[in-house]
């Protein structure tokens, strides 16, 4: 088997990394393209894989777990070296990670864990969702440099797992910043349309020249928000300090006018570090501890927005 | 004749009225300032406006609704339909193509569904709840193709105006709503129309037999909610700029179906109100904006608004409504007198 031959070839450790790369063959099973987030993955992890020379099977599951696991037994039964998968749900995977398992190909789980043993599979690479609120949380503690600050909050849909971490990293972050206080915070699930209806009740219920700040938990509320901002006659960046999570081109558009402040990004590209990981691993034998954790990188007026906004647009946002 | 017609119309809708007052009055509670408008920037401002204003997709939609549900169908495609004339609007001023031309294609695009609809279920009989279910998980994935799977942004003014502009100061999405409302209730109240969908709603078997073109005129009203559900779909999609092909009226049409429900129109059709179906929709948006202005906890978004609605249809319902009746005559004795007399004098 081909992933014998890299484990000998490995242990005489004189080829380099980069032509060990070259000759691997990885299967990525996708859940969908449900999100533009989740199409610029999928552009990211085809273009992190030819730089790297990888030849890359790709699978689009259709939002289907039954997708899925077909795709992974057929990467098994082609003999791939590695799999690559954001399982489209927690549960119900220990059966086929088994068959990979036996079949000695190392899975990594991309975006998303699953509820199965960790032995099940080499890594799992995902952002900390509590951590980007967070980061967003201590920009505006920085931005406000001890000014009272009233904020309201758009929170992600009610109940799901990123509205909750996403909430509770903010409060993390301003924590111990008596001067930062979040007066209202409503559900926008997600959306530019319910951002910019919430955004509008909160510019009334609290009085837009009483809002200090806007944090989303995603930039599709907050470019609705902006909307709701201007036609209320307040300027949104100046008279209302705007942060949101995700990196989405259309908010580097509006911080390039001034409209929006800061934004932390959620990558997507995860197969970046997953290729490194098994680089390491096929050429050095180095296991990669069981998470890794993506960068949740801030942007602001600062950087060059225009050059990221250009470099986004064409991900499939 | 005029103000009898008036006063008939204003009794049909008095409990749908009452429900709106009180309502609005919850509003006026959780926020004091619920009833002021001010006119600010060129344009009204203030919840009420906000009420009209975001209440505009259900709104139009209901109209639609309140036709279908009269023949005793039901139209669950509206949310996608809306999906797709934004897309469609959208992606035709992308590729520069003025705001008229985009409008006429998403209506023409709508209507097209509202046929396909009719045609499924009017010529192959297939039950309505089923036939437009087909469009409603078909449809969003149409609307995706459209847009490639992303939010489609545009500027074309023009087609923002329809969402988010003012014509003398009030947002266009109210006129647009008010006027298509009594545009379409004076066509099926000032002709046989509206006659004629509710026999074909109370039984469509004896009304063909005395001469009714049942077939054309049940594909017509869905023809009509497909054009209901564009127009909507279209300024949800202009409000924000851009046409979101996951989450554009998303869910919505069962906010119509509660509206044409709360308006006291029966699912089992027959005779119906549109104007009760639009001030059942103005009732939702009341709910939507307690909820938002209460500063509750969104976790009891959904616990708020369901009681409020079941509230509303327990108040509404026969038994509810008969006890009710009961209770008033009991509490007037004298007038049943008199025609007891009176009916004892005639023997």
């Amino acid at each position: 088997m081909k992933f014998k031959a890299m484990l000998i070839a490995s242990a005489m450790a004189f080829v380099p990394a980069s032509v060990m790369a070259a000759d691997l063959t990885i299967g990525f099973s996708q859940i969908g393209s449900e999100s533009g987030w989740r199409a610029a993955e999928t552009t990211v992890t085809k273009q992190e894989a030819e730089k790297r020379g990888i030849n890359l099977k790709f699978a689009d599951a259709q939002q289907k777990q039954e997708n899925q696991i077909k795709a992974l037994r057929s990467f098994i039964a082609q003999g791939v070296d590695a799999i690559l998968i954001a399982p489209v749900v927690a549960t119900g995977w220990d059966e086929v990670l088994e068959e990979a398992k036996e079949s000695e190909i190392p899975v990594i789980l991309l975006d998303r864990t699953v509820d199965a043993s960790d032995d099940l599979y080499m890594t799992a690479v995902t952002s900390d969702l509590v951590h980007e609120g967070r980061v967003a949380g201590k920009w505006l503690v920085d931005e406000m440099a001890g000014a009272k600050c009233d904020i309201v909050e758009l929170q992600g849909t009610t109940g799901s797992s990123p509205a909750i971490d996403r909430k509770n990293g903010f409060e993390e972050g301003i924590a111990g910043s008596d001067n930062l206080k979040i007066v209202r915070s409503q559900t926008g699930d997600f959306t530019r349309s319910q951002g910019k209806v919430v955004m509008e009740s909160f510019l009334k219920a609290v009085g837009g020249e009483n809002i200090c700040a806007l944090y989303a938990h995603n930039d599709d509320m907050a470019v609705g928000a902006i909307q709701a901002i201007k036609e209320a006659g307040l300027k949104p960046g100046e008279d209302i300090k705007i942060v949101s999570i995700d990196s989405v081109p259309d908010i580097h558009l509006a911080m390039l006018e001034g409209e929006a402040n800061a934004t932390v990004e959620l990558t997507p590209n995860m197969a970046g570090p997953a290729f490194d990981a098994l680089d390491a691993y096929f050429s050095n034998g180095v296991v990669p501890p069981k998470w890794i954790q993506t960068e949740s990188k801030l942007y602001t007026l600062k950087d060059d927005n225009k050059h990221i906004y250009e470099t986004k647009r064409y991900l499939g946002y | 004749m005029m103000s009898s017609s008036i006063r008939a119309t204003l009794r049909r809708v008095t409990p749908q009225l009452i429900i709106l007052a009180a309502v609005l009055f919850l509003n006026f509670l959780v926020f004091p300032d619920f009833f002021r408008v001010e006119f600010q920037n060129g344009r009204l401002f203030g919840n009420l406006i906000d009420v009209l204003n975001r209440g505009a997709p259900t709104a139009l939609l209901c109209i639609g609704m309140t036709l279908v549900i009269a023949t005793k169908g039901i139209d669950l495609s509206v949310g996608a339909v809306m999906a797709i004339a934004g897309a469609v609007a959208a992606s035709l001023v992308v590729d520069g193509y003025s705001w008229q031309t985009a409008l006429l294609g998403a209506l023409a695009v709508g209507m097209l569904c509202g046929i396909w609809n009719g045609i499924l279920v009017a010529v192959l009989r297939i039950q309505p709840i089923v036939a437009t279910l087909v469009l409603m998980v078909a449809g969003r994935g149409i609307a995706q193709l459209v847009t490639e799977g992303t939010i489609l942004t545009f500027v074309n003014p023009g087609l923002v105006h329809l969402g988010s502009g003012t014509v003398v100061g009030i947002p266009t999405p109210i006129l647009i709503w008010v006027f298509l409302g009594l545009a379409v209730a004076a066509i099926v109240r000032k002709t046989a129309l509206g006659m004629l969908i509710e026999a074909i709603g109370i039984n469509e078997g004896s009304s063909r037999m005395a001469g009714i073109n049942s077939r054309v005129l049940i594909t017509s009203v869905y023809l009509i909610s497909g054009f209901c559900a564009a127009l909507a779909g279209v300024i949800v999609a202009a409000d924000i700029k851009g046409a979101d092909a996951n989450n554009a009226g998303l869910w919505l049409e069962l906010d119509a179906i509660l509206a044409v429900v709360i308006g006291g129109n029966s699912l089992l059709g027959g005779r119906f109100s549109i104007l009760a179906s639009l001030i059942g929709a103005l009732i939702i948006q009341s709910v939507n904006s307690v909820i938002l202005l209460s500063g509750m906890p969104p976790e009891f978004n959904l616990v708020i608004k369901a009681l409020i609605i079941i509230a509303i249809l327990v108040i509404q319902s026969p038994t509810v409504k008969h006890a009710l009746y009961i209770i008033r005559a009991s509490a007037q004795p004298l007038p049943s007198e008199p025609v007891k007399e009176a009916k004892e004098s005639t023997q």
